[in-house]
């Protein structure tokens, strides 16, 4: 298997390439006009959990916990047939 | 490299993309039915694509000698409407028979509505009569976690043989949850969501290269009829073995679609 020092010759540089994309695109919601919706909160809140994951979860699990719907009920309908990405609880209530 | 495509939408690729698969070492691929970008308008649709399904596909992907299999169903996105969606799963015993038919999928959960439920369970007892395996469809994004949960659950209730039934899309906080019940557990490769190759063999390093397979799931958004095999040039530089890389995309899939009665190589 390879050793971390294997990993980081062949994931660095596009990790470093996609925090970038990271930095910037937050940076570009900020420059532009207008309000953000419930996707920008829940980014900062997928952020926080990636770099302080609950104990038992990796980073990517907890990326995915943070943006996910946490209900147990099924919905009653459908009004949409796409996903945003991220789950809009005021919506969703 | 041999592989098998175990999830693919060929209806909505070129003739080009058969012969471009073929030439990197496909040698099956398996077809599920799914929405097709829009809401079709009578089951008279769906009768025409069973036949696209079980007549056209084989036979264009022969010219290439791929074996071409499918699975049937109504997707969980048309399924919000249960009349229509029962017009359309009466269909189903007219094709369950055909040679190229492999069983009920890709069947499940949308935006995990009631109805979407209702469905999804009515469809698991036309496998249970037909004695077919299931391939399961779980939803995108914030809706997946919710989703795989009442999958699995209503799967628990209607009492399946879990070895016959394969929950697909999995990532990082589903891939647990389907292969700790028993079930087997599809990834797919997409480049702008679901998993990329690295993080899909991250999941096979983390949860074991046991009951799980991946695909391209290629179709009409932006997919990649070759991520299978460029996710296996990237197992080897990962420097998994050729014997790892070739159980986890030929002997896998292989062995969960040898319990399909129609499947052979």
């Amino acid at each position: 298997m390879p050793t971390k020092k294997d990993i980081q010759d062949l994931y660095f540089m596009d990790a470093r390439f996609k925090l970038l994309e990271i930095a910037s695109f937050l940076d570009r919601v900020e420059r532009h006009d207008g309000e953000t919706d419930f996707r920008h909160p829940a980014f900062h809140e997928a952020l926080k959990a990636m770099q302080n994951p609950p104990v038992g979860t990796t980073r990517a699990q907890a990326v995915h916990l943070a943006f996910s719907d946490h209900s147990t009920e099924p919905a009653e309908s459908a009004t949409i047939q796409f996903a945003f990405g991220a789950h809009n609880e005021e919506a969703a209530q | 490299m041999r592989y098998i495509e175990p999830h693919a939408h060929m209806v909505s690729r070129t003739t080009a993309d058969y012969q471009t698969i073929a030439q990197v070492g496909c040698e099956a691929l398996c077809e599920p039915a799914f929405w097709a970008g829009y809401d079709r308008a009578s089951a008279q649709g769906f009768y025409d694509y069973y036949r696209q399904l079980t007549e056209y596909e084989p036979a264009r992907a022969a010219k290439f000698g791929i074996k071409h299999f499918c699975w049937l169903c109504i997707n969980p996105k048309e399924a919000e409407d249960p009349v229509f969606a029962r017009e359309v799963m009466a269909l189903i015993p007219d094709f369950i028979d055909r040679p190229n038919v492999l069983g009920i999928g890709e069947i499940g959960l949308n935006k995990n509505t009631k109805n979407e439920l209702a469905i999804f369970e009515e469809h698991i007892e036309i496998a249970k009569k037909f004695d077919r395996p299931i391939l399961i469809h779980t939803p995108h994004l914030e809706d997946k976690l919710k989703g795989t949960r009442l999958i699995i659950d209503a799967l628990k209730n209607a009492n399946v043989d879990r070895s016959r039934v394969i929950i697909d899309h999995v990532e990082e906080h589903t891939a647990p949850l389907v292969l700790d019940e028993g079930f087997w557990a599809g990834m797919t490769l997409y480049p702008e969501s679901k998993c990329s190759p690295a993080r899909a063999i991250d999941i096979l390093e983390t949860f074991g290269m046991e009951n799980i397979w991946m695909n391209s799931a290629c179709d009409w958004g932006i997919s990649d009829p070759l991520a299978v095999i460029k996710c296996a040039l990237e197992m080897k530089k990962r420097q998994h073995s050729a014997e790892i890389v070739e159980k986890v995309i030929f002997d896998n899939p292989k062995a969960f679609l040898s319990q399909c009665p129609n499947f052979s190589l």
